[in-house]
């Protein structure tokens, strides 16, 4: 199994520790993994903007870059959930389409690789922010609007770390008000929302906020470090290869 | 053209193309409706219901509790109270203390009964009395609503008719919850059973 | 800087300068939500149910021009004059004719989000018609002359405080008294009086059957019916999305409803007319209004199945931290802002913005409107037509063309992370929208990618 690595372009600049991370844990678990020169970006912040034809030179390069491997992975469910439905103009439903290889980490744990066992360790308490992308969008987890049984593919992974302590939230599943673009054109909204979901892993007891996707995160840690707060945000990739 | 005939060439020109009704058989559960947890939901939703054997014991149970010049009921099975006359004016009814009706059958999901204009006299009865009081009988209680609209074609047809469930209420203001709307201030359910 | 009337993101922020306001809003209608929530999970076969009402709307769009001929062919023999308005003029111009005819000149209204979309109150309010709603937030909101904040919880945006002052100038209610329970008895003696005297009766219609050419009118408060069955004249408008085939599908309708709009079993009325009364006169106006328009817009026409719960906007996290006025349309939160741009594109061109795509909408939404969908679709139709601001025109291009090159791509990483290393005053100034109330992410040395080169391809 041949697994080429996506790692978003604000990852690769800005939080290379959360690719290493993906990468190694990748490594550790047998998996053959290689991570392309050449990629740049799923083409989501365009598209997500209205401007969906200017995503197309993502869309372009990410099939001449990925084309060769068995599955996709990327840290991030946002980026996979428009790589799988936007990839580009080619039938969806056709076996072959590219789209359908493409997993966000933790489903790629879960689902293919099925592990059942990590020997990480994170001796902390931790809350989990799911992504709305991630969760309503590649279905990681069940949804709290759903009546349908509840689960969790980030968190039955976390249930494998040793010592971490997971903790409960009032509201599981809020947005946390990043929303590509919307963070800059909606800042206030997008500021209030994000202060919201840190009162409440806060109020909890939170000395990290986890997540699978680290655009949310990277908001949250904005607000997090402007009110000087000693809670930091931290990748599930992270997490998973800890200790 | 007329603004009918636009809309509708509108409506002809612009709707996708048909698709089938959906198979609804499954929502029927065919299982009787349970009183209990009428009575339950009914209850919760700030209404009142009381298990009664007799005509009797309604009339009692009005003379109890409310000043019987004020009650009006056009159940003719019970007696002793202000009938409501043919022709009558609805804005006559603006001070009824109490008025008793009967109804169709209740549902067990929601604590709704059926009520049909003949079972109201007027149709402004149930609505503008400061308190509703409605007669079922325990044996009609279906499950669900699937079973009531199941049930509603099988009665005669009707000019009027209301699902009521519990006196009027409102939480306009801050979402608090206040009985008493602009409709009546309580309801009570009597549940007598065998048919009437 | 372009001309904009009214903008979502500049009159939520206007609502976020009162944080404790912003709380208590969000607050209120998450316990709305959570209501929801507590009631829908007791009925296992809620998602199917979902599917059937989607199912059953669906068959309407693509029927519609038989239902509604059918409708209009029952609804007449049951005795009820049925009327066809193209917009909203034609509308308000039916009701003043009528009420006209009748020689009325003050009329009660219940709940009606279309009288709304019509701006029939001004209308009529011209004419020298006074008219007034009967539904107690509605009310509340005509006494203070704001528009309501949300189709079902008409003034949720509104403090018992507040509330408490307007019944004091307008009901004659002491100075500060703010209990709702005595601020509702109080709109209660008002309202019957108004109910009493009014000769025409204005309502709103929840479902109109096809079947049997009646319509369901629910209300909580009973106010449909008192206004209703007092009047000598009871005129109900509809939008005609608003039919559904068959009786027994209310069977459905009736159990998604109110457990999403309220988290109650079903609304305490829930009303059949089907014949006027004896002596009475009843008419029906179907009004289009942009809806053919929007049955022929294959991607957005869903958005016609909406029953108008309200759900998306007591789960809208957008919503509830902007408050329903910073839609500055009749319709706010998710489905207003996929229903607004049918309207009138240019007017509500920043309402597909106003969202953070996050899906719980659709996911409540009782008739499975894909609405966060339609959202995203809005979004392209607008860029198309150009009407987004040219300055975010030109990033995203630039944008696009970055990410496009893996070259530019690595160059302007570099010169990003050196600026925010070196220079950040470059970036952290308040013409960064981010920086305002977000630290920007501390500047890793080296990039991925250059890590990768080091560590895994030269070894
Ligand atoms: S779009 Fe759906 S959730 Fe929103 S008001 Fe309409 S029916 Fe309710």
């Amino acid at each position: 199994m041949r697994v080429g690595l996506f790692i978003p372009c604000y990852v690769d600049q800005f939080y290379p520790g959360v690719a290493i991370a993906t990468l190694q844990l990748l490594e550790k678990l047998g998996v053959d993994v290689v991570y392309p020169q050449n990629q740049t970006c799923c083409g989501q912040p365009m598209a997500n903007s209205g401007f969906q034809d200017l995503s197309k030179g993502c869309s372009d390069l990410f099939l001449k870059n990925f084309n060769e491997f068995d599955y996709i992975v990327s840290p991030s469910g946002s980026c996979v959930l428009y790589l799988r439905e936007h990839l580009s103009e080619t039938d969806h439903h056709s076996p072959d389409y590219l789209g359908n290889k493409v997993y966000e980490l933790t489903s790629f744990l879960t689902d293919v690789l099925k592990v059942e066992n990590l020997t990480a360790s994170f001796p902390h308490k931790v809350g989990m922010h799911i992504s709305c992308h991630g969760q309503r969008g590649l279905h990681l987890s069940s949804m709290s609007e759903l009546v349908a049984p509840g689960f969790s593919k980030p968190g039955s992974l976390l249930n494998m770390v040793k010592d971490i302590e997971m903790i409960e939230l009032n509201r599981v599943d809020e947005c946390c008000g990043f929303g590509g673009t919307f963070c800059v054109t909606e800042e206030a909204v997008s500021v209030k929302m994000g202060k919201d979901r840190i009162a409440d892993h806060l109020l909890h007891g939170a000395e990290y906020i986890t997540g699978a996707d680290m655009s949310c995160l990277m908001h949250l840690e904005g607000i997090l470090k402007r009110q000087g707060s000693k809670v930091k945000v931290i990748h599930i990739a992270e997490i998973l290869n800890a200790g | 053209m007329s603004s009918r005939d636009k809309i509708l060439a509108a409506v002809a020109n612009n709707q996708p193309a048909k698709i089938e009704l959906p198979d609804l058989s499954a929502f029927k559960t065919g299982k009787a409706g349970s009183v209990e947890q009428f009575a339950q939901v009914l209850t919760n939703i700030g209404g009142k219901a009381i298990h009664v054997n007799s005509w009797e014991e309604i009339a009692a149970f009005i003379t109890e509790n409310y000043s019987t010049t004020r009650v009006v009921t056009p159940i003719a099975e019970l007696t002793g109270f202000k009938g409501i006359p043919a022709n009558s004016d609805p804005h006559e009814l603006y001070n009824v203390e109490l008025a008793v009706i009967k109804a169709h059958f209740g549902v067990a999901e929601n604590g709704a009964v059926w009520i049909t204009e003949d079972n109201m006299g007027l149709r402004v009865l149930p609505f503008i009395t400061q308190h509703l009081a409605v007669v079922i009988d325990g044996g009609e209680i279906v499950p669900t609503m699937a079973e009531a609209y199941d049930k509603i074609s099988r009665l005669s047809s009707y000019g009027f008719a209301s699902f009521i469930a519990g006196p009027s209420k409102t939480a306009d203001i801050e979402q608090s919850l206040v009985i008493g709307a602009h409709g009546p201030r309580s309801m009570t359910v009597f549940i007598m059973p065998g048919r009437f | 800087m372009e001309v904009t009337t009214k903008d979502h993101a500049e009159l939520a922020e206007n609502f976020n300068r009162d944080e404790d306001r912003v709380d208590w809003h969000d607050e209120t209608l998450w316990w709305v939500r959570q209501k929801r929530d507590k009631m829908v999970h007791q009925l296992p076969e809620w998602e199917e149910l979902r599917e059937a009402a989607s199912a059953i709307k669906n068959n309407v769009l693509g029927n519609l021009h038989n239902y509604l001929q059918q409708f209009e062919a029952n609804a007449r023999a049951n005795g009820i004059t049925v009327h066809w308005a193209a917009d909203a003029e034609e509308h308000n111009q039916i009701i003043h004719r009528l009420l006209n005819e009748h020689k009325v000149t003050r009329m009660v209204k219940s709940k009606s989000m279309l009288t709304e979309e019509c701006g029939l109150n001004e209308y009529l309010h011209e004419q020298g018609i006074e008219v007034i709603d009967s539904d107690l937030g509605e009310r509340i909101v005509q006494l203070a002359k704001e528009p309501p904040s949300h189709i079902v919880l008409p003034c949720i945006h509104k403090k018992k405080e507040e509330i408490g002052e307007l019944f004091h100038q307008y009901l004659g209610t002491p100075l500060d008294v703010s209990d709702p329970q005595v601020l509702t008895e109080a709109a209660r003696g008002h309202l019957r009086e108004i109910f009493i005297t009014r000769k025409a009766a204005l309502t709103g219609v929840n479902f109109a059957i096809a079947e049997t050419g009646e319509f369901v009118v629910c209300t909580n408060e009973g106010n449909a019916d008192m206004g209703a069955h007092l009047a000598d004249i009871h005129i109900a408008s509809m939008g005609i999305e608003k039919l559904i085939p068959e009786k027994k599908h209310l069977g459905i309708f009736l159990r998604l409803l109110t457990r999403s709009a309220t988290g109650q079993p079903i609304t305490t009325y829930s009303s059949h007319f089907k014949t006027p009364r004896k002596g009475q006169q009843m008419h029906i106006v179907l009004v289009d209004n942009g809806r053919t328009v929007q049955l022929g817009r294959e991607d957005f026409r869903n958005s016609l199945k909406c029953i108008r719960c309200g759900a998306c906007m007591n789960t809208c996290p957008v919503y509830r931290r902007s408050g329903g006025h910073s839609y500055h349309n009749a319709v706010a939160g998710p489905i207003g802002s996929i229903l607004a741009p049918n309207l009138d594109m240019e007017k509500y061109k920043d309402l597909p913005f106003a969202s953070t795509l996050c899906g719980s909408c659709t996911n409540v939404c009782p008739v499975k409107i894909d609405i966060h969908d339609q959202l995203y679709k809005w979004r392209q139709v607008l860029v198309k037509k150009g009407l987004v601001p040219t300055g975010k025109t030109i990033g995203m291009k630039v944008m696009g063309a970055t990410l496009s090159s893996p070259t530019i791509y690595r160059l302007a990483g570099k010169i990003g992370r050196w600026t925010l290393k070196h220079a950040p005053f470059a970036v952290n100034n308040n013409f960064n929208p981010w920086y305002k109330q977000r630290d920007m992410p501390e500047p890793p040395e080296q990039s991925f990618s250059e890590w990768y080169k080091e560590n895994r391809i030269k070894k």
